[in-house]
């Protein structure tokens, strides 16, 4: 975002509160195509409000870490999990997943599993929300797929020679969730404490989960 | 298409930047053109989801280089919302729409939202169809170049690999992106090892997997 801007998407051309904030062009694109669509009648503002809100508070990664904790503390839940992760889901209460295909691809001591979507930005949104900028961008869709060891390294996972690498390329409507190893040094922990520390990227099969991390970035 | 959003492979993109506590959207306009996508998007023909992605694949590789990822979405919409009939190419520039125009059905009612926020309609057809491969068979991905939309990566064209799964029937998006039939067939989960795609330069250990359907793959 341009020096200025605001988190509305205008700019303040003046710091004088006398003077309009003028707001930038495609706040007034968007603006003015919703209205037209709500003066047709088409579409309802408050139902556009309820959307943006569901994924800025509700729906995002914390669901996806309430599986993976669950997976494990729960190894019986784990093994119907990989085979049927939709069903699993449900049994968390994550009643949302009529109709998606959802695989949980299981990280281990020898194989890693990283996921991307080369072709557009594919992503689990039930479980982890809206997929951040990185994912969508052109950088990580060119490169996880001819380079993923170099792409992990750069963001700070280096990945043993002996370890197998899979690439997951969302190509159809299947939707990956990574099952990251749990962390060592965790098994005191209760399944509420460890997913606290699951975090997107780690789904993403782009983090390891750490003890010490406590939050998923936004 | 052999377009830029085609993009698995390709070198020179610079440096992964990733933003620590990342906004779900950084500009409200960003929001709203998500949520007017999904209500939009209730609907099926040029709404469908491969209509939705070739309508951004067409785009002209500077402006989808240029565009972010929600402006994409918006220049979709901009044209989508004339083809499809919601509004007239005149009301889309005043902004108004023509007096004595009969007033539409809502599309999205704010009651319905929860039940809609984060589910999709599923791509599974329960239809019969018989499979053309089974878990095991070695598998070549098709070289291909159809011109129009495909999910069948330029990398992978002319390369062998292993059925791994069946994940049932689905249908296909070359033809239903353009609104010429659903053509369900059998999806499977191919796996090609590495170095069969990108030589020697990969390790040999590695492997590349993805869910390609009957019509992009041939016998070995």
């Amino acid at each position: 975002m341009m020096a200025g801007a605001s988190v509305d998407g205008t700019v303040n051309q003046n710091q004088n509160p006398d003077h309009q904030v003028i707001p930038s062009d495609l706040t007034l694109r968007v603006k003015a195509l919703e209205s037209l669509l709500v003066d047709k009648g088409l579409v309802d503002r408050a139902a556009l409000d309820r959307i943006v809100d569901a994924f800025e508070t509700t729906i995002g990664p914390r669901q996806g870490a309430r599986v993976v904790a669950r997976a494990w503390v729960d190894p019986a839940y784990k093994k119907r999990l990989l085979a049927d992760a939709a069903t699993a889901m449900e049994e968390l209460g994550l009643h949302r997943y009529q109709g998606e295909d959802i695989v949980a691809l299981e990280n281990t001591a020898n194989i890693h599993n990283l996921v991307v979507c080369t072709l557009c930005s594919c992503y689990p949104w039930p479980l982890l929300g809206l997929p951040p900028v990185w994912y969508k961008s052109a950088p990580y869709r060119s490169r996880a797929i001819i380079d993923p060891r170099g792409v992990l390294k750069e963001l700070g996972m280096e990945i043993e020679a002996d370890v197998e690498v899979r690439v997951w390329d969302s190509t159809a409507e299947v939707r990956y969730l990574v099952l990251p190893q749990r962390p060592a040094g965790s098994e005191g922990l209760h399944e509420e404490a460890l997913a606290a520390l699951v975090t997107r990227d780690s789904m993403i099969g782009t983090a390891r989960v750490t003890l010490d991390v406590k939050e998923v970035p936004a | 298409m052999n377009g830029i959003h085609d993009m698995g492979g390709m070198q020179g993109m610079g440096p992964i930047r990733r933003e620590a506590h990342e906004p779900t959207f950084h500009e409200r306009w960003e929001g709203r053109v998500y949520a007017l996508s999904r209500v939009l998007r209730t609907r099926g023909g040029p709404w469908n989801l491969d209509a939705f992605r070739h309508g951004q694949e067409v785009l002209p590789p500077a402006d989808y280089l240029r565009m972010s990822y929600y402006e994409r979405w918006f220049a979709w919409m901009l044209t989508t919302v004339v083809a499809a009939g919601d509004v007239t190419q005149a009301e889309l520039e005043s902004g108004r729409p023509e007096p004595g125009s009969p007033g539409k059905a809502v599309l999205v009612a704010p009651d319905a939202v929860s039940a809609m926020a984060d589910r999709r309609g599923s791509a599974r057809r329960n239809v019969t169809v018989a499979a053309r491969f089974k878990p095991g068979q070695r598998v070549r991905a098709r070289n291909i170049h159809p011109a129009g939309h495909t999910r069948l990566p330029r990398y992978v064209r002319g390369r062998s690999g292993v059925v791994v799964l069946d994940r049932g029937v689905f249908l296909f998006p070359d033809t239903n992106a353009h609104l010429r039939g659903e053509k369900p067939q059998h999806l499977y989960s191919v796996r090609f090892a590495a170095r069969d795609v990108w030589g020697e330069q990969a390790s040999r250990r590695d492997s590349i997997h993805l869910d390609m359907w009957d019509d992009y793959l041939e016998p070995v």
